[in-house]
């Protein structure tokens, strides 16, 4: 190879790069002689953890422990899939595109909207792509979201917006119900709005009814509504587009992969209209012919809009995206079908029902917090003295439970406060150990 | 000779069946529905879905059977060469695969208790330093998803930087060159900054003195990546440094291109005060048909008060979130960023160690220079700009279309029916009819042979049948695609049940194919 290239040492191949620049040591990395060693290695480390297998957990805020079907690992694991990347020649390419046709086919049938791209980084920074969407079509430059946004989202989303210009806004959740404040919204809702945010369930698991009435209080001022939904939520629950979201944004990790840590999550972003789908970021896979018209095929589409042709003027910078989550969803979504996805719903809405039920019989605590219909989470809020949720958490890891999501920093105004979620993994058993392990902790706590 | 599979595989859509179902999920326990009581008041009434989400009807084995004939019809590099530039498609060690198949990581959940993370956190910390060392950087944040996602925290930092000096309202402009990848003034302009393009000296490398005109008191950084989509080492990097530097600009690198450098060059010794790199590029974790990938950012001791929270510490005994960034920019996504794709490449990084580090690096350039040499050899394709090529070289078929009319897109998809995947063509957008070409340090001496005269046979195939490779790919699962129709207004189709969204039309049997028609009028599952 040398003697083609016309060189006598691989040193020839760097003689263009200044020897000022060269790195003249070996670098400070060490490596393992062997698979075996490497491979015990990396276990030796992950071993220290303790996962969702080793303790019972009642986390949830963002991220979901729900079952993955064997089928859909195996799907994702199929390396031609797994070890390829965009689908540039579609020709060779078609198991991909078809696939992530069906999966944007499929939540767009879940969502009732118009179009869904194959995916975006995670559903915080489908958010902010969401509201920069909004902003685009509307020309205006305010964009307000609910005081409940899990205060991630929210620094998400001040980093997708602050640098163009565009100001976030927060209204009033509701005190009792924890939905959202509707007369606090319309005092903020302006002609200078470009969209209000709002999810279902919140982020405190409340399903509030008066979400429904967003979007035309937004169309009546030239805005544009943003709905957050919970995907497995949506075999139940009415799609956002039927009472008038225009941009759909949602975090699909719970329909594609197990939680690994919060990340890869899986971006899921939909819009409503031909004026947003020109606004729409990241990859469009669509339906359509061979040249000679013989065959049905699939390409990336309207690729105008993307930043490897439109380059600073086009609608977002993202190439890489979290394509194989989206392949992921969609074996999902068949395997359960309508009535599996439909039941798995009702299998959560019961849990959440009974957790709640058996917690409500702990000691000097509001369970629930809010006032509403809950699914998959909700808030407790312990009338005890300050840093009770902290001592309650360190002694239910001590008998192997990971407790709710303390909310003491972010929420203030919510006192001493958890946030706790009930997914079908949590078993009966497990909830009623769990509450009994409550009552004994609160009883005798100060 | 090479046939890919073709299935003429229906949409799911169109298997589905009333009844059918594929998987069962778990139901609550009879106790449990007792206690939870009447779901009749359960959900707000006008929250509730009317009937059944509408859903494809279809057995696991049909599931399976479907994305298996799917996955056939999906070339990827388990299967072959796959010299897409600027991509750096190598071989995916399947070690790596096994080290995240583990409970450990899979059911950990990123609110749990620091306690009991231990092992994952350490793991955490010891990738920050491994590649802050790799990079010559001082501190990483493991938070980006991609490339660009690093590009836009690098953007985010870089204003952070002149916002603490007062100098915000001033320092508007960020320079990318003309041959930068598409990413690099997408992320500038997201960021809110006017982008400046500097152009290509007649090296292909960074002309300084149109640098030296463009930047200034208002300039708020350069993004960067060298070697450059030429494949190009920009030698004058230091002088570059110095004339971003000598403004108060930051220069930024987009470590797309790092791979040739491992152990070899560092960004850090280069003058970059902030770097990206390509974990699924450099780092070999699996591009999962577009992602997930990880865009890990690195910055100057001076500015690693901007970085995103928490990072990660360790006090000696244990590990722990730090939240102790006085000006972080705060988060750019939820929680720790694409862990599974960071712990592959954790794997990747101690099965090499320093000493296999450079070997990729240097076999990388030796693959890509043998190719070039046999292509230059050959007097077919033209080479503009210098020889002296690092991972990737762009090549000109302009002569050929010319002469012929075969385009650059027409070689590549006759390449496709010799088994290999196509360079990136037309990119950069300043070498006419262009291909560009990376191989990485994974193939063998005999891929490297298949791939040229895969290169070698279009060239000559276009002179002598063009017609042969203006109708290819022959032997894809599809015939050449008709993308004009596809972003067409008047036959978009993004959905599997409707026309075109960006005008209402009728469907006349006059002008759609019966094929066609089949697909786009599939039924709706029943309920």
């Amino acid at each position: 190879m040398l003697k083609t290239i016309g060189i006598s040492s691989l040193d020839e191949l760097y003689s263009d790069i200044p020897r000022e620049v060269r790195l003249n040591r070996p670098l400070k990395v060490d490596g393992f002689a062997s698979e075996q060693e490497v491979r015990s290695n990396v276990e030796q480390l992950l071993k220290e953890n303790k996962s969702g297998s080793d303790y019972t957990s009642f986390l949830g805020a963002g991220i979901y422990n729900h079952y993955i079907p064997a089928a859909v690992k195996h799907i994702v694991s199929r390396t031609e899939f797994q070890t390829s990347y965009t689908p540039y020649q579609a020709e060779i390419s078609q198991g991909l595109l078809q696939s992530l046709f069906e999966f944007e086919s499929m939540i767009r049938d879940l969502t009732a909207v118009d179009a869904v791209n194959s995916s975006l980084y995670d559903g915080s920074t489908a958010l902010g792509e969401a509201a920069r969407m909004a902003v685009r079509a509307t020309g205006k430059y305010k964009v307000i979201v609910p005081k409940s946004l899990h205060p991630d989202k929210l620094s998400v989303l001040r980093n997708y917006t602050e640098p163009v210009g565009i100001k976030v806004e927060a209204f009033e959740y509701d005190k009792e119900t924890g939905g959202p404040d509707i007369e606090d919204l319309q005092s903020k809702l302006d002609h200078e709005t470009a969209a209000v945010y709002c999810e279902v369930p919140s982020l405190f698991g409340t399903l509030d009814a008066d979400v429904v009435r967003i979007p035309s209080l937004c169309h009546e001022k030239g805005a544009l509504s943003i709905i957050g939904f919970d995907p497995i939520s949506l075999g139940g629950l009415k799609p956002p587009g039927e009472y008038g979201a225009d941009i759909v944004v949602a975090e699909g990790q719970s329909i594609s992969s197990e939680m690994n840590f919060g990340g890869p999550g899986l971006g899921i972003i939909g819009c409503r209209g031909a004026n947003l789908l020109r606004q729409i970021p990241g990859r469009l896979i669509g339906m359509t012919t061979t040249i000679d018209g013989t065959d049905k095929a699939f390409s990336m589409v309207l690729q105008t809009r993307e930043q490897h042709i439109r380059r600073e003027r086009a609608t977002s910078n993202i190439c890489t995206n979290e394509a194989l989550l989206g392949i992921a969803a969609a074996a999902y979504l068949s395997l359960l079908g309508p009535k599996g996805l439909h039941d798995l719903f009702e299998s959560i809405l019961v849990k959440t029902r009974y957790a709640i039920k058996r917690l409500e019989e702990i000691p000097k605590a509001s369970v629930p917090r809010f006032e509403a219909q809950h699914y998959q989470e909700f808030v407790v809020t312990f009338k005890r003295a300050r840093g009770i949720t902290s001592r309650i958490n360190r002694k239910l890891l001590l008998a192997g439970i990971h407790g709710g999501k303390s909310l003491v920093k972010d929420f203030p105004e919510l006192g001493e406060s958890s946030l706790l979620c009930v997914t079908e993994i949590n078993t009966g058993e497990a909830i009623d150990r769990f509450s009994g392990l409550m009552t004994k902790l609160l009883r005798g706590s100060r | 000779m090479y046939h890919q599979a073709t299935w003429d595989e229906p949409l799911i859509i169109e298997k589905s069946q009333a009844g059918k179902r594929g998987h069962i999920p778990t139901g609550p326990s009879d106790i449990e529905r007792k206690i939870a009581g009447d779901l009749g008041d359960a959900v707000p009434n006008i929250l509730r879905r009317n009937g059944l989400p509408p859903l494809p009807e279809v057995s696991e084995p049909e599931v399976i059977r479907h994305y298996v004939r799917l996955s056939q019809e999906n070339y990827s590099p388990d299967l072959g060469i796959y010299p897409l530039g600027s991509c750096t498609m190598k071989y995916n060690p399947k070690s790596a695969e096994l080290a995240v198949a583990t409970h450990k990581l899979e059911k950990l959940h990123p609110e749990q208790d620091e306690s009991t993370v231990q092992g994952m956190l350490a793991m955490l910390y010891r990738l920050d330093k491994i590649l802050a060392e790799i990079t010559g950087m001082s501190r990483m944040s493991l938070q980006p998803a991609a490339g660009a996602h690093g590009e836009y925290l690098g953007c985010l930092i870089i204003r952070s930087h002149h916002r603490s000096r007062g100098e915000l309202e001033k320092r508007t402009e960020m320079i990318v060159p003309d041959s930068s990848h598409g990413t690099n003034p997408a992320s500038a302009a997201m960021a809110g900054f006017k982008v400046m393009v500097v152009p290509s000296n007649s090296e292909g490398m960074v002309d300084l003195e149109e640098l030296r005109k463009l930047a200034g008191p208002n300039t708020a950084g350069l993004m960067i990546t060298n070697p450059n989509t030429l494949g190009i080492f920009e030698k004058n990097i230091l002088e570059i440094a110095k004339i971003v530097h000598g403004t108060g600009g930051l220069l930024y690198y987009d470590g797309a291109n790092f791979n040739p450098l491992l152990g070899k060059v560092r960004p850090g010794d280069m003058g970059f005060d902030i770097v990206h790199l390509n974990l699924h590029k450099t780092f070999a974790t699996p591009h999962g048909g577009g992602g997930p990938g990880a865009g890990p950012v690195g910055v100057t001791k001076e500015l690693e008060r901007y970085l995103p929270v928490p990072l990660i510490g360790f006090d000696g005994k244990k590990y722990f979130y730090d939240y102790n960034v006085p000006d972080t920019v705060g988060k750019i996504r939820a929680f720790h960023g694409n862990i599974g794709i960071l712990v592959r490449a954790y794997a990747y990084i101690i099965s090499l160690g320093a000493e296999g580090l450079k070997t990729v690096a240097e076999t990388a350039v030796l693959n890509t220079n043998y190719i070039l040499s046999r292509i230059l050899a050959s007097g077919t394709y033209d080479l503009p700009f210098a020889q002296a090529r690092k991972h990737e070289f762009v090549l000109s078929s302009k002569k050929l279309y010319d002469s012929t009319g075969v385009r650059a897109m027409d070689l590549a998809k006759r390449m496709l029916d010799k088994g290999v995947h196509a360079p990136t063509t037309y990119f950069p957008q300043i070498v006419d009819e262009a291909l560009m070409v990376e191989v990485p340090e994974t193939e063998s001496l005999a891929d490297l042979d298949q791939l040229v005269e895969a290169l070698l046979g279009v060239y000559r195939e276009a002179q002598t049948s063009p017609e042969l490779v203006k109708d290819a790919p022959h032997y894809a699962s599809v015939r050449r695609i008709d993308d004009v129709k596809a972003s067409h207004p008047k036959t978009l189709t993004l959905h599997w049940n409707n026309p075109s969204l960006l005008e209402n039309r009728e469907v006349s049997s006059e002008e759609t194919s019966p094929q066609e028609s089949k697909s786009r009028l599939a039924s709706p599952p029943s309920r």
